[in-house]
């Protein structure tokens, strides 16, 4: 049995705590690397992640790609869609397919 | 030229024959695995992309409602409102297996079946913004779970993808070519032993006879 979490500023994520995630407001780019990996290893199935802690972490986000579990997805935060989330789906066909042949203009 | 060195005997010959044969069935296998993976590939990625867009979009407009909402209440207030959630939603994770790549399936499930669950709180001090904001992100949920699980299918298949393609490669281009070369090199090499032995074998017979019949002075 698995749990869902959402990490980010409180402020973009204090409403996914009424529909039953667990949420875990992070201010510092530290605490949201200790913070996921805290939930990596503790049950959770699914991490939503602002947009904005996902880019202030970079690289540190894509050792859970190959992962099985959990799912880090990022989604837009109170601040506005960054565009992160689709740049992510295109890079796993730039990486599967060599070049992106699908999404060349979508979101840009 | 033979890429490296190998000793040109037949046992030699032998092994590297039955390597190429191993060689091109891997290859070919592998070849239809990537092929297969790439048309699965494909169609959840569309899927990915259509889905992403709804639930960008779904918490987009949920973001507002909040926005909206946080405007009509003090801030105490609501976090009073939402600090002991009734619902909590509990996750399945089932597996399939694409193409010997283990992925996820996520089920979902309310602690409580009843959808009003979602209001952790009395209605009495909080803005009906908070209702509707509540509500909207609620029903992006459903949407939220399916990308999780779309996504990290496409994340594992695009590396799962990306490895068999190399796997492809290095077969077709190094592994095969540098087995026929060698092959090719042992075969000659066998061959010119072969031509040089009956030659030899000739001369020895020449000089035989020669020496039985003296030939050359009559």
């Amino acid at each position: 049995m698995y749990k869902i979490a959402v990490v980010g500023d409180y402020d973009s994520i204090y409403g996914f705590a009424a529909v039953g995630l667990d949420i875990c407001p992070v201010k510092s780019r530290e605490e949201t690397r200790d913070r996921l990996r805290q939930l990596a290893e503790s049950g959770y199935g699914i991490v939503y992640i602002t947009e904005k802690a996902a880019a202030e972490l970079g690289g540190a986000l894509d050792e859970y790609m190959e992962m099985r579990l959990p799912a880090v997805i990022q989604i837009p935060g109170v601040s506005g869609n960054t565009g992160a989330g689709v740049q992510g789906v295109k890079k796993t066909v730039e990486q599967a397919v060599g070049s992106d042949i699908l999404f060349g203009g979508v979101g840009e | 030229m033979a890429a490296k060195q190998v000793n040109p005997t037949r046992m030699e010959l032998t092994r590297l024959k039955k390597k190429r044969i191993t060689a091109i069935r891997g290859h070919k296998l592998l070849k239809d695995k990537r092929d297969e993976l790439m048309r699965q590939y494909l169609d959840l990625v569309r899927e990915n992309m259509e889905v992403r867009v709804k639930v960008e979009a779904g918490i987009k407009s949920a973001n507002r409602n909040f926005v909206i909402a946080k405007a009509g209440m003090s801030e105490a207030a609501l976090n009073t409102a939402l600090m002991a959630p009734k619902q909590e939603v509990s996750l399945e994770a089932g597996d399939r297996n694409v193409m010997s790549v283990d992925i996820p399936v996520f089920e979902y499930k309310m602690r409580t079946a009843d959808e009003n669950d979602i209001y952790s709180y009395g209605y009495a001090f909080t803005s009906g913004d908070l209702d509707g904001a509540v509500k909207s992100l609620a029903d992006v949920l459903p949407d939220m779970i399916r990308l999780a699980e779309v996504e990290k299918a496409c994340q594992l298949m695009a590396a799962e993808i990306e490895k068999t393609r190399r796997r492809v490669n290095a077969l077709e281009h190094v592994i095969i070519p540098e087995t026929e070369e060698s092959i090719k090199y042992i075969t000659m090499k066998l061959d010119e032993n072969e031509r040089s032995t009956q030659i030899r074998l000739m001369k020895v017979k020449d000089m035989m006879l020669e020496e039985a019949h003296h030939y050359s002075e009559m």
